[in-house]
């Protein structure tokens, strides 16, 4: 992971090699570990190239849904006529989370030169770069750079002295989890309130100002430097199980496990070893229970479940459960489920943007089911409630906020029935007091 | 520009065609099918967030909302589906759980359409355990007030304020379940286009000041009618109970007023219900005017427009019937009329093309002048001396005494007491609200309004007064409807030529020649 701890030895640092070097930072730092080389010979090809590149490589987004990048790019047609728009999803509001804040904190110019390169193969001469406001640090950082960028002619009218103007701001978000939904985010940047459209239109038709679109997350662009200079072959290769997953993915660790922090490993590495290995297993005298591996949005898997997975897109779909955006929450034998759920789900209740009206009423309403029952209010009946209200939010809406709401409520009440049981009989009472939402 | 590709496609087995780009939801009401919805509205941009209209779209993985998914070519839609039809339950499930359910005390009741979707397909019982949010109800201003937890945050009124007013007042504040609608910063709904939201809102959330707690929605009765307040004319539903008017409402019509109608024409009905009325012919009797019977009273107004020439003084809240026979007595007797018309500060819709609060506040100036009155400030210059001064509708002002006093007599057919000096007989008529008719609004398009009430007293329709003294003065015409003298104004016009009732409905239609009452381009645009 780099930082606060040396690598481990099984993992396969690309983006995290530099973390904990603040060497790193400035663009002198990042010139001599190798930046801006990607940049200069990205400028000098056909913007065609540059996606056939990305599409061989087989990215795919980083930042929970896993499209295929270069896809997604070949969406943009570039000289169409109207300005096309590049924006950077580094909001990272996904709880559990943090892999972005540290590609920011010590690589920004990693991200820099990742939107740069992205910029022109979309045909963006803007791009948005949208961090989250709570990461005042990485703000700071990215700012730094950005300035030292402009300075050194990397960006602006004549990026790197190619004739192409490419131009990137930050926009700082203001708080709301929804602003890492991409059309949201497009309407926060517009200085409209934070609330997904309806799509179609899709971004890349009528994205951000109604003009073409991309929007990717932070992971995925700091990628793409290293795929333009060691080839998507290279990256290809970075496989150990499914095709359609190549690369390297850094995951998030959280929760009650000896080491949490960020780690790096190429896709397709057992997630029993993971948890284990490098990251230390749980603490000490206790058990793992029950493992969130993409953020909260995902269900959840039991521990068995958990030690069974391979770490890609496919093998955690096989597990029952998402990559998602990395962020593996670990919840050991020592917490009561119930709770675990009911505090995911109060997020989203606090979060929901409000429109829809699943969403709005049903986040509020499970929520309130929940912590009734942890308050030993509940009966059995709450649970059909519960499952019947989660069905009924899911898919329905604009978004996904509201299944992913309905998310831990379905897998939680699944796998760990006997612990809702057990707080509805009286068997076992409530260490909890309950937050208001 | 190129028409729209047609395509055609199936609802519930029925197949319609269509014209590329419409929604799934207008394109089941094409053929008679009305899928639930709560925050679209054809007149404000399509929203989405209610997911009240979710059906079924074979081949799709999801339930659509019809009203934010286009028809396409050989779609297959389902609305009734057991998938479609739970998904919808569900969220009416959820809008309840905080409303309150308050019902019996609730303006809306009957007319609120959580009540009716809930009826259709809600749920008989709820399965919430917990309590409900609670918020205080806010004054908007102007004539709204927000009765916060019966909102489900549709968002039409945030819409309208923001598309159509182009006065952007409203908005949605904080998230989740605590979230309402706010107001922006000082702010408030004072915009003369705002009473419009209370329409807009499909629950008791926005409720009209000037109606809350006066009358039941089933205790109305509802006469398609038109705003008499200006001269654009928007289609409007007169709204009585126990023959008092209580309400004005927009009836949608596409030409005029889309689906809207200005707080001015809508607050603007109490003199309707007035109770300073002519509600008895009279007529004088020994240098004193005296209630008397019709009978006696039209043989004295005859008897003093007889052989004279006569000046009228109209109204231009006269409709067209009642100022094609006064015109046509004039014609009979000899004589002009002229018409004086208030005025008031204008108010245009910016959203809505042509549409405005007019500064002349009467409902049929163009009627008026097309029958050849002459609108004037001082409409009783051309009464000469001698003439007969037959009031129609007019009130006289101060300014008009000294000209009055040139008239040798005074008759009065009109809704107020005339006091007048010199008056002979006077001869009470109907109001718009009491009364079939026509007006010409200001782009020449003729509307037709309905009576809605019955007339005080022994009031009469205004064209059937005049019909009963154009005969005492000789005129062989014998009206009994409203429909009649219109004919008769077809045949005597050649602007009305070809217009009946019938081919008006209740949309109207524009009048020969209404090209040149377009609205005026303005230079460079």
């Amino acid at each position: 992971m780099g930082y606060p701890y040396k690598s481990n030895a099984r993992e396969a640092p690309v983006l995290s090699r530099h973390f904990g070097d603040t060497e790193a930072r400035s663009v002198a730092g990042w010139r001599h570990r190798g930046g801006y080389r990607a940049l200069e010979q990205a400028l000098g090809m056909p913007q065609a190239d540059l996606v056939n590149i990305v599409k061989e490589s087989g990215l795919r987004g980083r930042g929970g849904a896993g499209f295929p990048t270069g896809l997604k790019w070949s969406f943009m047609k570039p000289g169409d006529g109207k300005p096309h728009y590049l924006i950077c999803n580094a909001d990272e509001s996904e709880p559990g989370t943090f892999k972005d804040r540290e590609i920011m904190r010590w690589t920004p110019h990693a991200l820099i030169e990742g939107c740069a390169i992205a910029s022109w193969a979309i045909g963006a001469e803007v791009c948005y770069i949208y961090i989250r406001g709570e990461f005042t640090e990485p703000l700071r950082i990215m700012g730094d750079a950005l300035r030292e960028a402009y300075a050194e002619g990397i960006l602006g009218r004549n990026a790197m002295g190619s004739g192409r103007r490419i131009d990137m701001w930050i926009h700082k978000g203001a708080g709301a989890y929804i602003c890492g939904e991409e059309t949201a985010m497009m309407n926060s940047i517009e200085g409209r309130r934070g609330n997904p459209r309806i799509k179609p239109p899709f971004p890349a038709v009528a994205g951000v100002f109604g003009q073409p679109t991309t929007i990717n997350n932070v992971e995925t662009l700091a990628a793409v430097p290293h795929i333009i200079t060691q080839g998507a072959e290279w990256y290809k290769g970075m496989s150990l199980s499914n095709p359609k997953s190549t690369g390297t993915k850094l995951y998030s660790v959280c929760g009650n496990i000896a080491r949490p922090g960020n780690y790096e490993v190429v896709m397709g590495f057992p997630f029993k070893e993971f948890l284990y290995d490098l990251c230390g297993g749980p603490p000490q005298g206790r058990k793992f229970k029950a493992i969130i591996p993409g953020g909260a949005s995902v269900p959840i898997q039991t521990v068995e479940e958990a030690e069974g997975t391979l770490m890609d897109y496919e093998g955690f779909i096989a597990g029952g459960t998402m990559l998602g955006s990395g962020g593996v929450i670990v919840i050991d034998d020592q917490q009561s489920m119930v709770k675990q759920i009911a505090r995911l789900t109060r997020f989203f209740a606090h979060e929901s943007c409000a429109q829809c009206t699943q969403c709005r009423e049903g986040t509020g309403w499970v929520t309130r089911i929940l912590e009734r029952i942890l308050a030993g209010g509940g009966t059995f009946e709450d649970l059909d409630t519960l499952l019947e209200l989660s069905h009924n939010m899911t898919g329905t809406t604009i978004c996904v906020l509201s299944d992913s709401c309905a998310t831990p409520v379905v897998s939680g009440i699944r796998k760990f029935r006997h612990e809702f049981e057990a707080l509805i009989t009286g068997r076992r009472s409530s260490t909890v007091a309950t937050a208001s939402v | 520009m190129a028409e729209p590709k047609q395509i055609t496609l199936t609802i519930e087995g029925r197949q319609t065609t269509v014209a590329e780009g419409t929604s799934i939801l207008e394109a089941a009401k094409t053929v008679g099918i009305l899928i639930p919805h709560y925050c679209y509205h054809p007149g404000l941009p399509v929203a989405g967030v209610c997911r009240m209209c979710l059906v079924e779209v074979e081949k799709a993985p999801k339930l659509a909302a019809a009203c934010a998914t286009a028809a396409t070519d050989g779609q297959v839609v389902h609305v009734h589906t057991e998938r479609a039809r739970e998904a919808r339950k569900g969220v009416l499930e959820f809008l309840l759980i905080n409303h309150p359910l308050d019902c019996p005390i609730c303006d809306q009741a009957g007319e609120c359409e959580l009540q009716d979707y809930t009826y259709q397909e809600g749920r008989n019982s709820s399965r919430l355990r917990d309590p409900k949010r609670f918020n205080p109800l806010e004054d908007f201003g102007g004539d709204v007030m927000y009765v916060t937890n019966r909102c489900i945050l549709c968002t039409r009124c945030v819409r309208f304020m923001d598309d159509v007013a182009h006065e952007p007042a409203l908005n949605v504040s904080e998230r989740g379940d605590r979230a309402v609608i706010g107001r922006f910063e000082g702010k408030d709904l004072t915009h003369p286009w705002a009473g419009n939201v209370i329409d807009l809102c499909p629950v008791g959330a926005l409720l009209s000041k000037d109606s809350l707690n006066k009358v039941r929605a089933w205790e109305m009765d509802r006469s398609a009618s038109v705003c008499p307040n200006c001269t654009q004319g928007c289609n409007s539903m007169i709204e009585t109970r126990d023959n008092v008017v209580v309400r004005m409402r927009p009836r949608p019509n596409a030409e005029v007023n889309e689906y809207f109608m200005c707080d001015y024409g809508r607050l603007n009905y109490r003199w309707l219900n007035g109770p300073d009325r002519l509600d008895v012919p009279m007529a004088r009797r020994g240098g004193e005017l005296a209630p008397t019977d019709w009978e006696l009273a039209l043989a004295t107004t005859a008897e003093a427009l007889r052989g004279k020439r006569v000046f009228a003084l109209v109204s231009p809240m006269l409709s067209n019937e009642a100022l094609f026979l006064v015109r046509r007595l004039l014609d009979r007797t000899g004589g002009t009329g002229a018409f004086r018309v208030e005025r008031g500060p204008a108010a245009p819709l910016p959203g809505v093309p042509d549409l405005s609060l007019r500064a002349e506040r009467g409902a049929n100036v163009i009627g008026a002048e097309l029958l050849g009155f002459t609108k004037s400030d001082r409409p009783l210059d051309d009464l000469q001396q001698g003439d007969v001064l037959l009031v129609a509708g007019a009130a006289l002002s101060a300014d008009d005494a000294g000209a009055a006093a040139r008239a040798a007599d005074v008759v009065v057919i009109g809704w107020a007491p005339p006091g007048i000096e010199g008056t002979v007989a006077s001869l009470p008529i109907a109001n718009v609200a009491e009364e079939e008719g026509t007006f010409t609004n200001v782009r020449g398009r003729v509307q037709r309004f309905l009576q809605a009430k019955a007339a005080p007293g022994a009031a009469r329709p205004s064209y059937f007064v005049l019909s009963d003294l154009l005969a005492l003065l000789g005129d062989s015409a014998n009206f009994f409807l409203a429909s009649q003298v219109f004919e008769a104004l077809g045949q005597a016009r050649p602007e009305y030529a070809g217009l009946t009732y019938d081919s008006l409905g209740l949309k109207g239609a524009p009048i020969a020649g209404a090209e040149r009452f377009a609205e005026p381009v303005e230079a460079g645009r």
